[in-house]
């Protein structure tokens, strides 16, 4: 039972899985007044881009923007640092007046021989769009001073949603590709496209393929460099995980370059596993797909009597999703059927109309699948369906809490590595600590019925 | 002091943008929904950032601007929104706030809000209160400052004496509201404290997601703001122009400004201000609590006298905890602020007159790297301001005493207490641990005695 009203105009974003033909409406502008989850194109642009240590991030805008991404993110880097800096050119009221160019011009002047980066990425807010600075010719000739690739991110905050970041992040990074030496490269080599290194993930995925004998190229864009990339057309194959953020780079290095792509996903035992096996097939090499079942195999005979735990006091348990990113919710539907739990709802806030489809196959029946939500709603699917678990970012968590659901953080903020087989264990665990922790008895939704004076009058098993 | 680089760019902000300190000081008000007339991003930035501070949800509307709406106004989105964010919420009020992007195309908010209020007037009509708050000039405490203005400016009417005292706190932590509401009580006054966010910044556990968490200043109580007795207004650097102003021109009641009350002597002022309002004498419990902090000062002046410290964050906070580190022993050496009020570098002097203190060297308008700069000059044991603060004090293996806004990298930012004696209380105690676990874990030998 829904005891909230939901607006009219949302209707068609929200599916229940069995109830009418599958039809759900998405890529739609967000509803002015329906406080979306959703973040904008510069947000989406900075959440591929971020991860690239070694590249000095200025955010051309004014202050907010900046300060709001400063070191938001988990991705890791093993050597420099650059990138948990926030820089911005803190737009004044003048600046708007006569045009910023001048300042962005003099703050690279000043930044780029301080810092010493590989490379200048300077991102557009949507106040630059409007006023009309021309990002491309200051980066040229601040580029030109500098020698080394200054790349403006047209991430005006107008033009659409996130996934239009993430373009305008693809269309920055493509400038730098093809502008290295690939000499040398190994004919068994990849490009790990869409892992932004959280909590050091992509150090994990980089080993399994290093064991499987593959050569990484460049990571695009966890622990990211700006030289790796500049070489990355040398590789054979691009690995692009995610449904959104880097597909367009990988699809535009194989018009350029002819070099093919495979999506996979690290997410989960099943999901990791054919990640090794769909590159070891690409290569066809029968010697490397024997060594990616023998990682396999290996990891799973710790990892598997470890989950079983897990599974005995999760089963039967509910959860919900609500995440960035449709392809992350995929993962999440088979990695909590691995341990017992049934999917009750999942959602996306820049989920494609290929991407619910799938949901809607792999899901149980009367699973809400839901594009572009709000907190109104999202808490009414959790009332609704009463779960016992809540998966989403930031934003999300105080609605579960407020609720008295447990919560895990699946998002660019989390500090838990929850990707291959170890991250899968560390789900588990983090699940079953989120889900079994005591203090669910006492929120007021599973507080037993009280009297008046608030004494307990029936208690709870 | 030697050459300080100005740079042209920031590099780590000490501030926020305007429409984040509106987007706070509406939700603190009764049946209060913040609106963002801009683009969506921002709304669910500020969201996020204020979400994780608090740990609470806070619900704030956009019209969720996109390209067509920059070209051709954005009128049509805002009344959408609005609308629909009545619907929804069924809200008493909505709060809406402008950004840099509609600052820019020229909105004319009032003139679209009068427009709405024509189209859709009704019994069913929320309150609508706008304020502007373009991101590109000044900062969070401008747009929490201007925000309670606007509300006071907007809403409040009726000057009909009621004998009540308004008090405008500035921003500072739910706890802090909390505890000035239970001073304003001990002094059996009246008091409509605006903005009050203290529960719907800071709620219990619920069964349900509220639509609007309840609590924040009545509506019925701001009306009536014109009719109190006096208002006293918090912050050493107010805005010229404020709400207490308002009031004071517009219904000629009478207006006290003093710093938060944060250490001894401010907090003397405080309840000295309060005793004369309230022809009262200070309560026995918060007499007790100032003696037990004298007390405890003695017990502990020892570990901290001559620590030297690097204060940042809002101004009227850094003012505040300049006063009473001075009172303490501790030596301010720096005080930084990423606000521009002018009024910074005075109101620390004011703030440190009467004690042996050397007076520290005050900049506004700076960001991490400059604090960072200059704190690394002048040699310091200690940094106390808000998590930003941290990549800082990480790098150069300093403590860091968390206060003020925001705390991302603890729980209970919403529950410190910085006010009042019992928030000296505190403060002290956080402090002199602090450097007693420094030198502890610092000993080669460790001891369990101090
Ligand atoms: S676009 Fe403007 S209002 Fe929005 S977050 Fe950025 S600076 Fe703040």
């Amino acid at each position: 039972m829904s005891t909230l009203p939901l607006l009219n105009e949302r209707s068609s974003q929200i599916h229940r899985k069995g109830t009418a033909p599958f039809e759900l409406e998405c890529n739609k502008d967000s509803l002015a007044g329906a406080v979306s989850q959703r973040a904008c194109v510069f947000c989406g642009s900075r959440v591929v881009l971020y991860p690239i240590a070694d590249a000095l991030h200025l955010v051309h805008g004014p202050i907010g923007c900046a300060v709001y991404t400063w070191d938001i993110r988990g991705a890791l880097s093993s050597g420099p640092e650059l990138h948990r800096l926030s820089f911005s050119t803190d737009l004044q009221e003048l600046d708007v007046v006569f045009g910023g160019e001048k300042k962005l011009e003099k703050a690279l002047n000043e930044l780029i021989p301080l810092h010493k980066p590989k490379a200048a990425f300077v991102y557009s807010t949507c106040i630059v769009g409007l006023i009309g600075d021309d990002l491309e010719a200051v980066c040229k000739k601040v580029g030109a001073v500098h020698g080394i690739p200054v790349l403006p991110v047209q991430s005006n905050g107008l033009k659409g949603n996130k996934r239009a970041g993430y373009e305008a992040a693809c269309d920055a990074m493509a400038r730098l590709v093809g502008t290295g030496d690939i000499t040398g490269i190994s004919k068994h080599s990849i490009n790990i496209l869409g892992d932004f290194n959280l909590a050091g993930e992509i150090w994990l995925i980089r080993e399994y393929f290093e064991r499987m004998g593959i050569e990484v190229v460049a990571n695009i864009t966890g622990d990211g460099r700006v030289d790796d990339i500049r070489r990355c057309h040398g590789a054979a194959l691009n690995v692009v995980q995610c449904s959104g953020a880097t597909m367009d780079l990988a699809n535009r290095m194989q018009k350029r370059y002819g070099i093919p792509s495979v999506r996979v996903s690290y997410f989960g035992v099943e999901d990791m596993a054919e990640a090794l096996y769909t590159v070891g097939r690409h290569f066809g090499d029968q010697e490397m797909l024997e060594k990616a079942r023998q990682i396999v195999k290996k990891e799973l005979v710790t990892l598997l009597p470890e989950l079983a735990k897990y599974k005995k006091a999760l089963s039967g348990k509910k959860a919900a999703i609500y995440v960035g990113g449709a392809f992350k919710a995929f993962s999440l539907v088979k990695a909590f059927r691995l341990i017992g739990m049934d999917v009750v709802m999942v959602g996306s806030q820049t989920g494609t109309k290929e991407d619910y489809l799938e949901l809607e196959q792999i899901t149980d029946p009367g699973t809400i699948i839901v594009d572009d939500s709000n907190p109104l709603e999202l808490s009414a699917f959790l009332r609704e369906k009463d779960v016992d678990l809540f998966v989403g970012g930031v934003k999300e968590r105080p609605i579960a809490y407020k609720l008295g659901v447990a919560f895990c953080d699946h998002n660019h903020e989390r500090k838990e590595m929850l990707a291959g087989f170890q991250g899968m264990l560390n789900f588990a665990r983090e699940v079953y600590g989120s889900v079994m922790s005591p203090v669910w008895k006492f929120v007021p939704r599973r507080l037993p019925l009280q009297d008046q004076d608030g004494t307990e009058v029936a208690s709870e098993q | 002091m030697s050459k300080m680089p100005s740079y042209t760019s920031t590099t780590n902000a000490c501030k926020l943008c305007k429409p984040l300190g509106a987007s706070i000081a509406f939700r603190g008000i009764e049946g209060c929904v913040p609106f963002l007339h801009g683009s969506q991003g921002c709304a669910t930035y500020m969201r996020r950032y204020i979400i994780s501070h608090f740990n609470e949800p806070i619900d704030i509307a956009s019209s969720s601007l996109g390209e067509k709406n920059a070209i051709y106004g954005g009128g049509p989105n805002l009344k959408l929104g609005l609308k629909n964010v009545t619907s929804k919420y069924a809200p008493q009020l909505i709060g809406v706030a402008t950004t840099c992007l509609t600052e820019t195309i020229g909105d004319d908010v009032p003139m679209l809000l009068a427009e709405y209020r024509n189209e859709f007037g009704g019994s069913e009509m929320p309150l609508l209160v706008h304020v502007s708050t373009p991101s590109y000039s000044g900062t969070h405490m401008e747009g929490f400052h201007a925000a309670v203005k606007a509300v006071v400016e907007q809403l409040a009417s009726d000057t009909i004496a009621n004998g009540s005292i308004n008090l405008l706190s500035g921003f500072i932590s739910p706890a802090d509201i909390r505890y000035l509401r239970g001073v304003c009580d001990d002094f059996g006054m009246a008091t409509t404290i605006l903005p009050d966010y203290s529960d719907t910044l800071d709620g219990p556990a619920e069964n349900d997601y509220p639509l609007i968490p309840a609590g924040g200043t009545p509506l019925h109580a701001i009306k009536q703001m014109g009719g109190a007795r006096a208002t006293i207004e918090l912050g050493a650097t107010l805005p010229a122009e404020s709400g207490g102003t308002v009031l004071l021109h517009r219904h000629a009641t009478p207006l006290h400004r003093t710093g938060l009350p944060i250490g001894i002597r401010a907090t003397d002022a405080f309840f000295a201000l309060l005793s004369e309002l309230s022809g009262r004498a200070v309560p026995a419990p918060h007499a007790a609590a100032r003696g037990r902090l004298i007390d405890s000062m003695v017990d502990g002046h020892k570990y901290i006298f001559g620590k030297r410290a690097v204060i940042y964050g809002e101004e009227d906070l850094v003012v505040g905890l300049v006063s009473f580190l001075a009172e303490i022993g501790v030596q301010p050496v720096l005080c930084a602020s990423g606000g521009k009020s002018g009024r910074f570098a005075d109101a620390i002097t004011a703030a440190l007159a009467g004690l042996d203190c050397e007076l520290p060297i005050v900049r506004e308008d700076v960001d991490f790297f400059d604090i960072e700069t200059l704190a690394l000059e002048l040699g310091i044991d200690l940094v106390i301001g808000h998590s930003k603060g941290y990549t800082f004090a990480r790098k150069e293996n300093l403590p860091l005493i968390r206060v003020g806004f925001p705390i991302h990298d603890r729980v209970g930012g919403q529950r410190i207490l910085h006010l009042g004696y019992h928030g000296a209380q505190a403060l002290f105690d956080l402090i002199t641990n602090t450097v007693i676990d420094r030198k502890q874990s610092e000993s080669p030998v460790g001891y369990s005695y101090m």
